[in-house]
């Protein structure tokens, strides 16, 4: 069986990005954050923001977490460690070693 | 699990020209960015050293497994095996098989890495670090985070 690879958003386009990763280093140090939090010290939009962490969340790289009333994200690296993500990183480096061997073949 | 990666792609080109590129070792390193100390042979290992930036260091290693002229060409090898500190002669190889079909218009290549399921779930996330050098430092954290919950 063939692992399917296009289920969500996938682990490898999640991370490839700075804003994104530098989100993801500072959830993976301890407690769940808030949106503010997470705006604070940055150079983007409190709107920028959450449409990274929608990219993360799709991905299961980050989740959701209610505490009272206010909306927490919490890193979550499973997604990372799974067999799936590392899938999509070989296959991502096939699709360029099979790029350039069609322009090697057809110049 | 038997997981695995396949590919197909149209290559403008006839499958003579395409086995070439594919099994003489000059021209499979110059698409593949590696560069070969020999002729590939099936049950030989084939040694050399990736060319690609950034990854000079690295060292290539894979036992070529099939050679069936304009067919198929196998081989085995360790995938993202880039840690020079690192033995990865005890982990199971994965199997590439470049198989070749003849089409109207040149030839149809289907690729297939098998045996994935067998890699170390540690390596996986070294696989992430190594992708791109920039984010080292950041995935480094990543990687003790995670290290320090398992």
């Amino acid at each position: 069986m063939a692992v399917e690879l296009q289920a969500q958003t996938p682990v490898f386009a999640a991370l490839a990005d700075k804003t994104r990763l530098s989100l993801i280093a500072k959830l993976c140090r301890g407690r769940p954050h808030s949106i503010s939090q997470l705006t604070k010290g940055s150079q983007l939009t409190r709107q920028a923001i959450t449409k990274h962490l929608r990219v993360l969340e799709s991905a299961g790289i980050v989740h959701g977490v209610r505490a009272g009333r206010e909306n927490l994200f919490a890193f979550d690296p499973e997604p990372m460690e799974g067999i799936k993500a590392y899938l999509e990183l070989v296959s991502e480096q096939w699709d360029q070693t099979l790029a350039r061997l069609k322009a090697f073949v057809e110049r | 699990m038997d997981s695995r990666i396949e590919k197909r792609i149209e290559l403008k080109a006839p499958v003579s020209r395409v086995w070439r590129a594919l099994t003489d070792y000059r021209e499979f390193g110059e698409w593949f960015r590696v560069k070969l100390d020999g002729p590939f042979a099936p049950g030989r290992i084939s040694r050399g050293h990736i060319t690609y930036p950034g990854y000079e260091h690295v060292k290539w290693e894979a036992v070529v497994q099939k050679m069936e002229p304009e067919r198929l060409f196998s081989f085995t090898w360790h995938p993202y095996a880039v840690d020079p500190k690192t033995d990865y002669s005890k982990e199971t190889p994965t199997l590439v098989e470049f198989r070749l079909e003849k089409t109207a218009n040149g030839t149809l290549l289907l690729l297939r890495e098998s045996g994935f399921d067998k890699i170390p779930s540690g390596r996986r996330l070294e696989a992430f670090r190594m992708n791109d050098g920039g984010w080292t430092a950041q995935m480094k954290n990543l990687e003790s985070y995670v290290a320090q919950k398992a």
